[in-house]
């Protein structure tokens, strides 16, 4: 059982701050690390992977600083997010290979334990370069479990796996979850980290945004005004229709590039709008022509959890 | 040393398509080497030329000065270089492994390539310039060893500090030791090139004078530097692993 524990942590290169004033910790099961590209969760998986110093705070793996400690990989996997590998070796070599670099009593069991816990033992004698995405990131899982870590990060696992081998890697990391092992991951997208997190992590332009199960942070994310842009037959009376209603917080007329108008419109409550909408239009005989949500990036999203 | 570090660095260096460079090069020497041989066996002229200063001549511009800084080059900066590049260096490095010995094994490596790639060829075509294993061959041989592990450590070095490792250490080899180091005197005092021709010199010991063997260091101070670069760049090159970015971004 090891926890890793962030204590306002902060890191900058030249005038970039990329991790702002971060306390975290992460303890046995699995955490989501969710936030948009850019965010800072790779600068903060190298900071617990001991590969990045912290410019200000402290990281660490039991009370022992990360940096600089190459013993602590006897306790750590890493599963980086770029592809490549040793290209010219097959993929039994390299998953060997790194058991020998761990130096394992017996890294012959320990290289079949780890490409059997990813199933990759049918192509295990093939050369790496000629892996699909899929089974790269296998065997870089493989390479990371081998010496059976208490403590597994991975940065973007998902990326470029199809949805087998996401529901495959879903699960793996689930069963290291439930053994006790702390197992940290980031992602971009939340129903990839709903899924299989029981905490998730939330990190926005580099400050942690929002903590908690996944319950809380869709709740967070849900229930933030949405942003509407509708075009319809009239405007100006459906826009008067709309702000009566207690489900819109405002109304906006605004011209659109073509010399016409849009209404634009702020909801509070999502479920209650969407329903009111055709309601109104319907009564005040108005013709709706598009109905277009605003704002819905992934990034507006996160904005809306840091400016909470 | 790591023997695992060292099997995974040999196959990616000899793994990738700069091996058909790697012998192109040692070729080049004998193949030139080859027809000096035939061309003196037909003209008492260049039979004569080729045993006072052509064969010596030959080896220090081609062997010494070319052949050795271009494959320390490919050697030294391909041990770690394209690894640090691609990112793959991580598996090494998330591993419970002192960075000095990853550093030191890879120097390991790039010189046993330089060795068969260059010290060998340089010694065969030694022989075959003077048709024996004779002291200008061992003194070539001996040079050739020596400036082979300097530039390694330094291109290696080179390799963790620059992603534009290969052009600085063209620069370097090509311009510094090369035309700079031909215009001004003084440049020759800081040349690899310079410190290896020493220690040929010396081995050569009074024939030197006779076979135009001059180098513009004297034998210690060839040495010492030998000895300060390549130990220095290499422990400073472990120093620097320990600290290396894997990504440039933020």
């Amino acid at each position: 059982m090891s926890a890793v524990e962030l204590e306002q942590v902060s890191r900058w290169f030249g005038n970039v701050v990329a991790v702002n004033d971060v306390t975290m910790r992460l303890g046995p099961g699995v955490t989501g690390l969710l936030g948009p590209n850019g965010a800072g969760k790779s600068t903060l998986i190298n900071m617990m992977a001991g590969f990045l110093a912290p410019s200000a705070g402290t990281v660490t793996l039991d009370g022992r600083p990360l940096f600089r400690d190459p013993e602590i990989y006897r306790d750590v996997g890493l599963v980086p997010e770029r592809e490549e590998m040793y290209d010219a070796v097959t993929g039994w070599d390299f998953v060997l290979a790194n058991a020998r670099l761990h130096k394992l009593a017996d890294p012959a069991t320990a290289a079949r334990r780890a490409i059997g816990i990813v199933e990759m033992a049918d192509a295990q004698e093939r050369d790496i370069r000629t892996y699909s995405k899929g089974m790269k990131q296998r065997i870089k899982m493989a390479t990371a479990l081998v010496h059976d870590p208490s403590v597994l990060l991975l940065d973007e696992p998902f990326n470029g796996m199809d949805p087998r081998q996401r529901m495959h890697l879903m699960d793996l990391l689930h069963e290291l979850g439930e053994e006790g092992r702390t197992v940290l991951f980031s992602s971009h997208i939340l129903e990839e980290v709903e899924q299989i997190a029981g905490r998730i992590e939330v990190m926005v332009s580099g400050r942690h945004a929002a903590s908690g199960d996944f319950r809380e942070i869709r709740r967070l994310m849900t229930q933030r005004p949405h942003r509407y842009t509708i075009r319809s037959g009239d405007d100006r009376t459906l826009a008067s229709a709309i702000i009566a209603e207690p489900s819109a917080s405002g109304v906006e007329l605004v011209a659109d590039a073509a010399g016409g108008t849009v209404v634009q419109v702020q909801a509070t409550d999502l479920s209650a709008f969407v329903h009111a909408l055709p309601r109104l239009a319907s009564q005040h005989g108005i013709r709706l022509l598009e109905v277009r949500p605003a704002d819905e990036s992934l990034e507006s999203v996160f904005s809306y959890l840091v400016a909470r | 040393m790591n023997a695992t570090v060292a099997t995974l660095t040999r196959r990616s260096l000899l793994g990738r398509k700069r091996t058909l460079v790697l012998l192109l090069l040692p070729l080049a020497l004998l193949g030139l080497c080859t027809l000096a041989r035939v061309l003196a066996g037909l003209d008492a002229d260049i039979e004569r030329e080729l045993e006072s200063s052509l064969a010596p001549g030959f080896l220090t511009a081609f062997g010494i000065a070319i052949l050795m800084p271009l494959l320390g080059l490919i050697a030294g900066t391909g041990s770690i270089g394209p690894e640090i590049d691609e990112g793959s260096i991580v598996y090494l490095l998330a591993k419970p492994l002192s960075r000095y010995s990853i550093v030191v094994t890879k120097l390991v490596v790039a010189i046993g390539v330089v060795v068969v790639f260059g010290v060998l060829p340089v010694v065969v075509s030694g022989v075959v310039l003077t048709g024996a294993v004779g002291t200008l061959t061992v003194a070539f041989g001996v040079g050739a060893l020596a400036a082979g592990v300097a530039y390694c450590a330094v291109f290696l070095l080179l390799a963790v500090l620059s992603r534009n490792a290969v052009v600085i250490g063209l620069i370097y080899a090509l311009i510094w030791e090369s035309l700079v180091g031909g215009i001004v005197p003084g440049a020759q005092a800081l040349s690899v090139q310079q410190w290896s021709l020493a220690v040929v010199q010396r081995v050569l010991g009074d024939d030197a004078a006779r076979l135009g063997v001059d180098a513009a260091v004297g034998f210690g101070t060839g040495l010492v530097l030998l000895v300060v670069v390549t130990v220095g760049a290499t422990a400073y090159a472990g120093r620097r692993l320990q600290t290396i970015r894997l990504s440039e971004d933020a």
